[in-house]
């Protein structure tokens, strides 16, 4: 049995975060994410979760921290400037370990830039914005639909693998109303918990996730931002040490990717031209490929949904097939710089860039793009 | 000191900030901007944090700013404030610039209480020569009406909503002004739209000092609050004759209560005007929690009484 919902994509990711069972909010309000904290506001009591507004977005982020150690399914939601303020605390949770999702509704930067108009210039920010070599998950929703599936994702994932997880998103998303189906029950990925003392931030393979003890359940547990041993002993001048637990940090989540690897193809098959896409340009490249049809072109489209670790191998497939793959997205040029590197020669790659002041790339723009490249 | 003749008279004689921004109808912001900005007489410089006052006096292609205006983010107003008036001290130093300039910060409650708080008691602490004034209206009302610290007990916000759970939002608010007042700065005043000549002898009289001066300035925001737009000025003046809202100043750490109602009106009268507290007046538990809230109005301000006693340096009268 399934039900349906007229929600915002904003609503979908509150609905989508109390679905996976999220039990703990706190964040800081800002345009346009506010929708998901008030709609948490009101629901997380209610189950008796917690939800709490904190003083800004950097106290949000490490009270995260502290719920997720606590064994809280943990999640806040910002934009562009909040974002920025998580960074650090993004950092900290990647090198200890910590699950926990933030959700970016990117808005237009830099700085305060635009704030109720979309954008997508958060891209490299989500994959590289703190300091250090670092892997964590970006996902991106197109679709309602999207937010309330990759969200349930989104927790699964930081759980299972023990790593924050970001929902990138935008404004255009965020505020559009449409259909979302639910299912039943949603599937639940639990962390891995500790039999007896083990080693809470070591494994023997790369694919393994260490177990995490809860605070206060009658574990030794040692939490550190620094580099640590697989006990949580802070070893912040040996080498060894630091270039196991680096690689290690990264290689889990890559052994995993499988897991958490969404993406779409349309039309690929047949295609003489590629687009790839995400979020709300990913709308467009699908209403692009029926305007380009009607003119006997065909277009085959890869919607990404999971943006970091890419998936490789459709890009690939795709570059090998197409006269030229077109990169339309709302910031200058990011998402095309990966594809570029993924097609490795095997055709052009033409990037058809828009920073909108809130504008959509239109079917239209895309379409004519197109056109142009076969010509 | 000004009276009502003399405010007139400065807004006919310079605009510091001008009509066609986009406040909404009824706001008390414009005024307290206008009424702070007059009351001093030199140049001044304007650092604005996130909020309404900034998006709404520098909307695309105008600018209600007549005075140098920066806007950076939200967190910093006082951080940027203690930045110009840095280099400013520098210039002046150097012989570079002579004359003398006034650095103003305005920032709400959010970027004030909340996430301005660090930046603001750094400033405090380091001594910068600025007038920071918090244009304070109870809550995120930019974003779309968020409970902030300075948010008042049982006041129902999206993020501290009414229902079974919670009276609307479950913590007392935050006393910012004593905050202020432990940082021992010259000059600390709260001040109220309402009495806008009391506001602008305590600017004027603030300015004798060097080092940070502060306001924290109440200013009803009808959108928030859920009252009449006609009514901002009448819904300022309750929360300062109930008592809810003392209208005091500490100079060089003596209060002074610059203002005492002669016949201070139950704090009831100023919560029922008000949509954000409807729900008090629903029920039993509802009258309890205006007892609560009265007993806490009245426990301030005698503790401020108190205060005022012990360091006003004056011997008590009769």
């Amino acid at each position: 049995m399934t039900a349906r919902e007229l929600w915002a994509g904003n609503i979908a990711i509150a609905e989508g975060a109390l679905a996976a069972g999220v039990d703990f909010y706190a964040g800081y309000p800002i345009t346009p994410s506010s929708e998901i904290m008030e709609h948490l506001a009101r629901a997380l009591p209610k189950r008796g979760g917690v939800f709490f507004q904190a003083e800004d977005e950097i106290a949000a982020i490490f009270s995260l921290i502290g719920a997720s150690w606590a064994g809280a399914r943990a999640m806040t939601a910002t934009s562009g400037p909040g974002f920025s303020l998580m960074q650090e605390g993004l950092g900290i949770a990647i090198m200890t370990e910590t699950p926990l999702v933030v959700v970016d509704v990117m808005r237009l930067g830099p700085g305060t830039g635009q704030a109720s108009r979309a954008g997508q210039g958060d891209l490299m920010q989500a994959r590289w914005g703190r300091h250090g070599d670092q892997h964590l998950v970006v996902l991106a929703p197109a679709t309602a639909q999207d937010c309330f599936d990759l969200t349930v994702l989104a927790v699964n994932t930081a759980e299972k693998l023990r790593v924050p997880v970001v929902i990138l998103s935008d404004e255009l998303i965020a505020h559009t109303w449409e259909p979302v189906k639910l299912k039943e029950q949603e599937e639940r990925w639990e962390r891995p918990r500790p039999r007896s003392q083990e080693p809470p931030f070591g494994a023997d393979h790369p694919a393994r996730i260490p177990p995490m003890p809860p605070l206060g359940k009658g574990f030794d547990v040692s939490v550190t931002g620094s580099t640590h041993d697989a006990w949580g002993v802070r070893a912040t001048s040996d080498p060894k040490i630091h270039r196991q637990l680096v690689e290690r940090l990264g290689q889990k989540i890559l052994a995993h990717r499988v897991e958490f690897t969404v993406y779409e193809a349309h039309g690929v098959e047949e295609a003489e031209v590629g687009i790839v896409a995400f979020g709300s340009a990913a709308r467009s490249a699908l209403a692009a490929q029926h305007l380009l049809a009607q003119q006997g072109i065909r277009a085959g489209v890869v919607v990404l949904k999971t943006l970091w670790p890419l998936p490789e191998e459709p890009m690939e497939e795709l570059a090998r097939r197409v006269q030229a793959l077109l990169v339309p997205e709302l910031n200058l040029g990011q998402l095309r710089l990966d594809v570029e590197r993924l097609a490795a020669g095997r055709c052009p790659v033409i990037g058809l860039s828009k920073v909108g002041g809130g504008l959509p790339i239109y079917p239209s723009e895309i379409a004519a793009k197109v056109q142009e490249v076969v010509r | 000191m000004p009276n009502i003749k003399t405010l007139a008279q400065r807004e006919e004689k310079q605009v510091r900030f001008t009509p066609g921004h986009t406040l909404c109808a009824g706001c008390a912001e414009p005024m307290v901007v206008r009424t702070v900005l007059n009351a001093i007489p030199d140049p001044v410089v304007v650092a604005n944090a996130t909020g309404c006052l900034e998006v709404a006096s520098s909307r695309y292609p105008g600018s209600a700013w007549n005075v140098p205006w920066i806007h950076v983010a939200f967190e910093n107003a006082a951080a940027v404030i203690a930045g110009l008036e840095a280099a400013y001290k520098a210039l002046k130093r150097a012989g570079k610039i002579t004359r003398t300039i006034r650095f103003v910060a305005f920032a709400g409650d959010g970027g004030t209480y909340d996430i301005g708080l660090q930046a603001l008691s750094g400033t405090l602490e380091r001594g910068h020569d600025i007038l920071y004034v918090c244009i304070n209206n109870e809550a995120y009302m930019n974003t779309g009406v968020q409970r902030s610290s300075a948010t008042p007990r049982c006041a129902a916000a999206t993020t501290s909503p009414v229902g079974e759970e919670i009276p609307g939002k479950p913590q007392d608010r935050k006393d910012l002004t004593e905050i202020v007042v432990s940082h021992h700065i010259p000059y600390v005043a709260q001040a109220s739209v309402s009495n806008l000549i009391d506001l602008a002898n305590k600017v004027e009289r603030s300015l004798q000092f060097t080092g940070p001066k502060f306001f924290n300035v109440l200013a009803t925001c009808p959108l928030g609050w859920r009252t009449p737009r006609a009514s901002a000025i009448d819904q300022a003046k309750l929360a300062v004759e109930t008592r809810y809202w003392p209208l005091y100043e500490v100079v060089e750490g003596k209060y002074r209560i610059t203002y005492k109602p002669k016949k201070p009106l139950p704090v009831e009268e100023w919560l029922k005007t008000q949509g954000r507290f409807r729900h008090l007046f629903r029920d039993e538990k509802g009258k309890e929690r205006i007892a609560e809230f009265q007993a806490a109005v009245d426990r301030h301000w005698e503790e401020l009484v108190k205060k005022e006693q012990c360091l006003s340096g004056v011997q008590e009268q009769g």
